[in-house]
């Protein structure tokens, strides 16, 4: 498997999310793309999926220019690239075991999708799944009952019901507390080593793209300030990254990084030493 | 992966199979009432639907070509009519603004979570419900009696209408509106009036605007119809127009072209409005 992107931009109005960003992935792993709020991660991501258009340039997956498919032909790459959000984006009033089904949405007759007909075979494999992610039990209930880290973990389980070879995740952790936060995390590594699929996350925190991470990319004002592995990704790095001055610390940055920088003069101001 | 399959796939599958019947029987159940009924309908019917129902154009037909044939009186009629349109405009707005002036009083004293007396709940409903449930023709009929005929009994039953309309769709956006803002303003101390303008107001506006809009297309056809009772403005025309018929289709066709504009302006109109009050509704 080989996914290109080559000079790739998104423009809105005069500011560039996206500018001029090009890397290549092969085979699979997990990427993390690391960078502070507004770098051009999440643009980045949905481009990759379709959900947003690029203004200049070409994403090649297997030779195909992902960015000039129209139709049925972009809805069948949606359907090979599956995306986890960060809110999760179930439908909140249907079941669970439905919500996975919807995996399948690209692969089944408008008609029956529309009534909620799903073969036996479906549903047996979307509960087998739900299983693997120890959520089986939860099945006939409403998403919108769940807690935000098995909403999650639904939400992946619609992923692997699409049986994608790459998995993008957009802040798949930002709204969980840390534990849940953590299983999230090993869902998706599991996934990504156990059935060889690509898994590309944004993350918002140096730490976790330490742990899980391949591969990590670093963004600043939508261009690709780094491209290494995470042992490269030292102290010096990622105050590049994000910007931040010498008083950046690491440890702050496992929480959030956006309350650190306009805020560090003004806690020593308030704290007076 | 686990290859057994797990308890909870059979519970689903027996779930799932369930309610497929439930659905499937309640889908029989109502194309068989559908189908009886539409008999039942048909045998009261003076004549027959299907006897009917090719002469359905007949009407229509005679009007528009009766118009057709005298088109040279069109521009001259759609200026004559201008007067009783402006009439009717005016019936429908003042109507729509004192409904829904009154209707967003109730609406909050309705509110779950917002009334002011929560015990009253039900007593401003009710009024509500009474208000919706009054035909505006009945209400105007029996002004028209009290105080004569004319627009004024017109614009008091419409916006007697309007206001309990109004007030359960101005109630029900104002359930489903944010209530941290409101425990925020709480917090300083604010009283019910400033917790409400404040606090609620701001976050409904744009719905309500636009169910208000919508009320007064709505509200410009009915005070069109009063005027078949003796209110004035087009609808009196329209009747006469209508009532006599020979020879005055084309007045027909004139009001209703009117009517048409109209609505179609307002309807650009309030869009546009819509639009610009959801865009700036967070600086309000």
């Amino acid at each position: 498997m080989k996914l290109q992107v080559i000079n790739v931009s998104k423009i809105y109005g005069d500011r560039a999310a996206v500018d001029d960003v090009s890397f290549t992935l092969e085979g699979d792993g997990f990427v993390g793309v690391i960078g502070r709020s507004g770098a051009g991660k999440s643009t980045l991501l949905r481009m990759l999926n379709r959900l947003t258009d690029a203004s200049r340039g070409e994403i090649r997956y297997e030779g195909t220019d992902i960015l000039s498919l129209r139709g049925a032909e972009r809805r069948a790459w949606q359907n090979r690239c599956a995306m986890v959000f960060q809110q999760f984006n179930l439908v909140p009033r249907m079941d669970v075991a439905s919500n996975v089904l919807h995996g399948l949405l690209g692969q089944r007759s408008t008609l029956t999708t529309l009534f909620n007909l799903w073969s036996e075979a479906d549903i047996t494999r979307a509960l087998e799944i739900l299983d693997r992610l120890g959520i089986a039990e939860q099945a006939a209930k409403r998403a919108e009952a769940l807690s935000g880290g098995q909403q999650q973990r639904v939400a992946i389980a619609r992923a692997l019901m699409q049986d994608p070879r790459i998995i993008l995740a957009d802040e798949p952790i930002a709204s969980l507390d840390p534990m849940n936060a953590q299983i999230v995390m090993e869902t998706l590594k599991r996934i990504q080593t156990e059935d060889g699929r690509m898994v590309i996350a944004n993350l918002h925190t140096l730490d976790t793209a330490r742990r899980y991470c391949d591969r990590v990319i670093g963004m600043r004002d939508g261009r690709v300030v780094f491209d290494g592995t995470p042992e490269q990704l030292t102290a010096g790095v990622a105050r590049d990254i994000y910007g931040a001055d010498a008083t950046f610390s690491e440890a702050a940055t496992s929480t959030s990084i956006d309350a650190l920088n306009p805020d560090t003069d003004y806690a020593v101001a308030m704290l007076g030493d | 992966m686990s290859l057994a399959i797990h308890p909870a796939t059979s519970e689903y599958l027996s779930l799932i199979r369930r309610k497929r019947l439930y659905g499937g029987i309640l889908v029989a159940l109502f194309a068989v009432l559908l189908a009886s009924g539409f008999r039942v309908a048909d045998d009261r019917n003076a004549g027959g639907f299907f006897e009917g129902f090719h002469r359905i154009l007949d009407f229509p037909t005679e009007i528009f070509s009766e118009a057709a044939t005298n088109w040279r009186n069109l521009p001259g009629l759609f200026v004559q009519f201008i007067p009783s349109l402006i009439e009717t405009l005016n019936i429908a707005a003042v109507s729509t603004l004192f409904g829904a002036l009154l209707a967003s009083l109730l609406a909050f004293l309705s509110t779950r979570g917002l009334a002011l007396w929560p015990r009253m709940i039900p007593v401003f409903r009710t009024s509500m419900d009474i208000m919706r449930a009054v035909p505006e023709i009945v209400i105007a009929l029996v002004l028209i009696f009290l105080l004569g005929g004319g627009p004024v009994p017109a614009m008091i039953a419409i916006a007697f209408h309007t206001t309990g309309a109004l007030g359960k769709l101005f109630s029900e956006a104002a359930e489903n509106a944010d209530i941290k803002p409101v425990e925020g303003l709480t917090s300083v101390g604010g009283n019910w009036m400033q917790r409400v303008w404040l606090g609620v107001f701001p976050q409904v506006a744009p719905n309500w605007s636009s169910y208000a809009l919508l009320r007064f297309e709505i509200n410009i056809r009915a005070s069109a119809i009063l005027g078949f009772v003796g209110s004035g403005g087009i609808g009196y025309d329209l009747k006469t127009a209508l009532q006599w018929g020979q020879g005055k289709y084309d007045q027909v066709v004139a009001i209703f072209t009117l009517l048409l504009i109209t609505i179609s302006i307002v309807d650009h109109f309030s869009d546009r409005a819509r639009a610009r009050l959801v865009k700036g509704g967070n600086s309000a």
